[in-house]
C-alpha cells in the first residue's frame, strides 16, 4: 500500500509543491488548509507522515503538532514542521510541541524527500 | 541546510498557482493596509499581514525570485517585531508598511511579468525596515537568548576519509517526536562505512520499562570522507534531546586535519548559517520565546470552511447545467404537446423538475460569484494617492463591497473603476478652496456603492464635484467634430458626449486620468461585458455613474427574434425599443443604406435577411419590425426582424471552440425547441454594414446623437 502523507499549508502554492514532490516519491497526499481543517481532515483515519506549516489561520502549525501528540493514533506519527531559514525559535518551539523535525523553505524537492524518508520508516 | 532557491525549474508548473494566489494575498493585504491609515491593526490584523508577507517569501523562495525573498524577509521581520509587541505602531511605521504593501505589489508584478527593477527599487523602505530593526535590537539587546543551541557551526575539518566516532546518548523523551532511531542509523551509514556498538546499560528489567521511553546509547565508528557537519546534519531534529558527540578518532588519509578543507568552514566566526546577511534573525529568534501563544483567538473555529477549485470544473459544471435547462426546456415543451393530444393537464413531477432544474443552475451559477469587494478594495488606495498628488481632499465612501457578482465580470471590473474614478478625482472634485467658495465642504465625497437590482448589479460612482461642465464638453465634441457646430443637444445628450469615441478632454490630460484612455474605452469595457453606463450630472453639485452589469456571462437575458426561418438572440440590454415603421419614416440614403427616422433622429438600419442572406424573410421594415439596438461605441442602429418571439433567459454556448469566427455572432444557444439559435453581435452588425459600403456616411450616421447628419467629405 502506498504511504500516505498529509501536507497542511494556507498557501496552495506550498501544498502544492509539498504534494507534487511527495506523489512523484509514490506517497498518496492528503491536503488540508489549516490546523483545524487538519484535524478534521485526519478524524478516522491516519497517515505516514504529516507536513505542516507553522503559520496559519485558525489554528497553527505548533498547536496541531500539540493536538495530534495528545492523541494515541499519533503518538508515533512523524510530524515535520516547515520554517524559513533562521526560523530557530520556531524549530524549538515545534520540537517541543512534538515535531519529528523541520524542513526549511524553500526547499528542493529532493531535499524535502531526503527529510522525509529521515523521519519516516 | 541548502536551501535551493534554483530549484525552482521542477516546480516551475506552480507559478501559476502562486502568482494567483499572490494577487489574492495583496489584495488582503491592501484591505488591512488602507484599514492602517486611519486606525493601528489588531492582532488578527497584524497576522494576516505578517501571513500575507510569509506566505509570498516562501513561494518566491522556491521560485528563485531572490528579490521578492530579500524584501519580504525584511517587511517580515518588521511585521513579526510589531506582531510580538516588541515595537509599536508608530505613524512612521504605518507608512513604511504602506509604502512596504506598494513595494511588495509591484515586486510580485515585475516577478509575474519577468522584469526587472531599478537596482535600487524598494531600497528606501528596506533602508528604513533596517533603521528600526537595529534600534529595535539595541531596546532588546538584554533579552535572553533563546535556549536553542544553534544548529552549530561548522567548526569541523575533513576531505579524504577520515574515522569518525560518534556517541549518541538519547534522552529518555526520544520517542515523544516519533523520532525512529533506526533510521537516523540508517542514514548514518549511508555516509561512509559504519560500524555500531549499542550500549543497553540504562535499560531497566521489563517489568520496570516504560515502552515508551528510550533507555539505549551507541557509539558509532564512521569511515567517510564527510565533514563533521554532514554527520551533525544526520542528528539535527534530535540535537535537543540527544548528547551528540564527536569526534575524529584518526585521521587515517588526512594528516593535516587542522587546515581548513575545502569551502565550508568559517574558522572561527561563530555565527549561525544564515545565508541571508539581513541582520535580523537572531534578534526575532530573542525576541519570541512566546512563539505559539502570540496565536490567540483560534481554539473556536467558526469558520465557514471553503475549498478551492480549478474553475474548468467550474465551467464545465456550468456548462452541464445550461444543456440541463434546455433539456428541461425542451422536454416541458414536448410534455405540453403531449398534454394537448392525451388531455392530460398534468404530468406528475414536470413542474418540480423545472423548479429543480432552476434551483441548481442557480446554486451552480452562484458558485462563480464573489465579492465585489476585491475591486473596491484597490480604490481607497487610489484616492488617497490622487487626491494627495493633486492637493484635493477627498472622502471615499464605500457601500455594499459584499455585493456578489461572476468572477469573470470582476475582473472586468476593475479597469472601468478605476478609470471612473480618477475621472470624478480628476475633473470632477474641485480643488479645496474652490469648494469652499462654492459654499460646500473643503472636504469632497465619493461614494461608491454596489447593489443588486432585479438580475443585474448596479455599482454607481458619484461625486460632489464641479459636476460635468457642459459648455466645455460641447465646445470640445465640435471641435472635435463629433457634433455639429449647429446641432442641438438636450443636457442629457451633452452629458453622454463624454463617451463618444475620440471625446476626450485632450487639454486636461495630466498623468491621473490621461492615460490615452477615455470614458468611451469605460464605456466599451463594460458593454463588452454586456452592461451599460449612464451619467448624471447637476452643475455644482456633482456627477454620477451608473453601471449596470449582468451578474453572468453565462446566461443572457435575450429576445428571440425570428427572420425567415432562423431564429436569433438579441441582447435584452442592448435593445432600446422595437417598432413597426410607418413607410414616411424610412429613406434610402443611397442604394445600399436606408434610415429611420424617429423622433427626429435618423437611424441606420441593419437588415439581418441581407447580411445573413436569409430568403423567406420580410424585406420591407415597414411590414416587419425594426429593433432599436445601442451600440458599445455610441450611438443606435435599428434592426430588422419578422417578429419578436419572446424573452427569454438563454444559455450562451461558445462557438469559438468549433468555429472561426463568425461576423456579427457572439455565440449560440439551443431554445426549447431543441433548435440552434445564434446570438447576435450588435457592434460587429453595425461596423459589418459599415465596411459593406457607403462606410462614410453610415459610420458617421451611427453615432450622430442629435439627429444632426453631417456628410462625409
Amino acid at each position: 500500500m502506498a504511504k500516505r502523507a498529509l501536507t497542511v499549508d494556507d498557501s496552495k502554492t506550498m501544498r502544492d509543491m509539498v504534494a507534487f514532490t511527495l506523489k512523484g516519491a509514490g506517497f498518496d497526499v492528503l491536503e488540508a488548509e489549516d490546523g483545524v481543517h487538519a484535524l478534521s481532515v485526519l478524524k478516522g483515519q491516519t497517515v505516514d507522515v504529516v507536513i505542516t506549516d507553522i503559520n496559519m489561520p485558525n489554528m497553527d502549525g505548533v498547536s496541531l503538532v500539540k493536538e495530534l501528540r495528545a492523541k494515541p493514533e499519533f503518538k508515533s506519527t512523524p510530524i515535520l514542521i516547515l520554517t524559513t531559514e533562521g526560523g530557530d525559535d520556531k524549530k524549538a518551539s515545534g520540537r517541543a510541541a512534538g515535531a519529528t523535525g523541520w524542513i526549511v523553505k524553500p526547499f528542493a524537492p529532493d531535499k524535502l524527500l531526503s527529510v522525509v524518508n529521515k523521519v519516516c520508516p | 541546510m541548502s536551501s535551493d532557491g534554483s530549484s525552482g525549474s521542477e516546480f516551475d508548473r506552480f507559478r501559476v498557482t502562486f502568482f494567483e494566489e499572490c494577487n489574492e494575498i495583496l489584495a488582503d493585504l491592501e484591505v488591512h493596509l488602507t484599514q492602517l491609515q486611519s486606525e493601528a491593526l489588531d492582532v488578527e490584523g497584524l497576522n494576516a499581514v505578517f501571513r500575507a508577507a510569509h506566505s509570498i517569501k516562501a513561494g518566491a523562495g522556491a521560485f528563485g525570485f531572490t528579490r521578492l525573498v530579500t524584501f519580504t524577509h525584511s517587511f517580515e521581520a518588521l511585521l513579526d517585531k510589531l506582531r510580538d509587541g516588541v515595537l509599536e505602531q508608530t505613524p512612521q511605521i504605518s507608512d513604511i508598511l504602506i509604502r512596504g504593501g506598494d513595494n511588495l505589489a509591484e515586486l510580485v508584478a515585475a516577478a509575474q511579468e519577468e522584469r526587472e527593477l531599478p537596482e535600487d527599487f524598494a531600497a528606501a523602505t528596506l533602508a528604513d525596515i533596517q533603521d528600526i530593526l537595529q534600534e529595535g535590537e539595541v531596546a532588546t539587546d538584554a533579552s535572553p537568548e533563546a535556549s536553542v543551541t544553534d544548529a552549530a557551526p561548522d567548526t569541523a575539518t575533513g576531505s579524504g576519509s577520515a574515522t569518525w566516532q560518534v556517541v549518541v546518548t538519547p534522552g529518555q523523551d526520544l520517542f515523544k517526536n516519533a523520532t525512529e532511531p533506526l533510521l537516523l542509523i540508517r542514514e548514518l551509514a549511508g555516509l561512509g562505512e559504519l560500524s555500531t556498538e549499542c550500549n543497553a546499560g540504562n535499560l531497566p528489567s521489563l517489568r520496570r520499562m516504560d515502552p515508551e521511553l528510550s533507555y539505549l546509547s551507541w557509539t558509532f565508528t564512521l569511515v567517510s570522507d564527510c565533514t563533521k557537519a554532514d554527520i551533525e546534519e544526520v542528528f539535527e531534529f534530535v540535537d535537543d534531546t540527544c548528547l551528540i558527540e564527536i569526534t575524529q578518532s584518526s585521521q587515517a588519509a588526512n594528516p593535516d586535519a587542522q587546515s581548513p578543507a575545502p569551502d565550508t568552514q568559517p574558522a572561527a566566526t561563530p555565527e549561525p548559517a544564515t545565508a541571508e546577511p539581513v541582520a535580523t534573525p537572531q534578534t526575532v529568534a530573542a525576541a519570541k520565546p512566546t512563539g505559539p501563544g502570540a496565536a490567540t483567538s483560534q481554539s473556536k473555529p467558526p469558520q465557514a470552511s471553503s475549498i478551492r477549485v480549478d474553475l474548468n470544473r467550474i465551467d464545465r459544471l456550468v456548462n452541464t447545467v445550461g444543456e440541463l435547462v434546455i433539456t428541461q426546456a425542451m422536454l416541458s415543451e414536448e410534455m405540453a404537446e403531449l398534454a394537448e393530444h392525451t388531455g392530460r393537464q398534468h404530468i406528475a413531477g414536470q413542474e418540480q423538475l423545472a423548479a429543480l432544474t432552476r434551483e441548481l443552475q442557480e446554486c451552480v451559477m452562484a458558485i462563480r460569484m464573489q465579492p465585489v469587494k476585491s475591486v473596491f478594495a484597490r480604490m481607497p488606495r487610489l484616492v488617497r494617492d490622487l487626491s494627495g498628488k493633486l492637493g484635493k481632499k477627498i472622502n471615499l465612501r464605500m457601500a455594499g463591497e459584499h455585493t456578489e457578482v461572476d468572477k469573470t465580470i470582476i475582473e472586468e471590473l476593475a479597469d472601468p473603476l478605476t478609470h471612473m474614478i480618477r475621472n470624478s478625482i480628476d475633473h470632477g472634485m474641485e480643488m479645496p478652496a474652490d469648494r469652499v467658495a462654492a459654499g460646500k465642504s473643503e472636504e469632497g465625497t465619493i461614494d461608491l456603492s454596489a447593489a443588486h437590482v432585479g438580475g443585474n448589479i448596479v455599482i454607481s460612482v458619484m461625486d460632489d464635484g464641479a459636476g460635468i461642465n457642459r459648455e466645455r464638453v460641447l465646445g470640445k465634441a465640435i471641435e472635435k467634430g463629433i457634433v455639429a457646430p449647429d446641432a442641438h443637444l438636450s443636457e442629457h445628450e451633452i452629458d453622454e458626449l463624454i463617451f463618444a469615441p475620440g471625446f476626450s478632454t485632450a487639454d486636461s490630460v495630466t498623468d491621473i486620468s490621461g492615460r490615452g484612455v477615455g470614458m468611451d474605452v469605460v464605456r466599451r469595457n463594460i458593454m463588452g461585458i454586456g452592461g451599460r453606463i449612464q451619467v448624471t450630472s447637476t452643475p455644482g453639485r456633482g456627477t454620477r455613474f451608473n453601471l449596470l452589469i449582468p451578474l453572468t456571462l453565462a446566461v443572457l437575458d435575450g429576445m428571440i427574434v425570428a427572420v425567415g426561418d432562423q431564429r436569433y438572440i438579441l441582447p435584452i440590454t442592448s435593445i432600446v425599443e422595437s417598432f413597426r415603421p410607418e413607410r414616411e419614416q424610412l429613406r434610402f440614403l443611397d442604394d445600399r443604406t436606408q434610415v429611420v427616422s424617429i423622433r427626429g433622429e435618423f437611424i441606420r438600419i441593419v437588415k439581418l435577411c441581407d447580411l445573413f442572406n436569409i430568403n423567406k424573410a420580410v424585406r420591407d421594415p415597414a411590414s416587419g419590425l425594426v429593433v432599436l439596438v445601442e451600440v458599445a461605441g455610441g450611438g443606435k442602429v435599428g434592426i430588422t426582424v419578422d417578429e419578436l418571439i419572446g424573452q427569454q433567459q438563454i444559455v450562451i454556448k461558445s462557438l469559438n471552440d468549433n468555429f472561426d469566427p463568425v461576423e456579427g455572432i457572439s455565440g449560440a444557444t439551443i431554445l426549447g425547441n431543441g433548435k440552434v439559435a445564434l446570438i447576435l453581435d450588435i457592434e460587429q452588425l453595425a461596423a459589418m454594414r459599415a465596411s459593406n459600403g457607403g462606410r462614410h456616411f453610415a459610420g458617421e450616421l451611427g453615432v450622430l446623437p442629435g439627429g444632426a447628419i453631417v456628410a462625409a467629405e
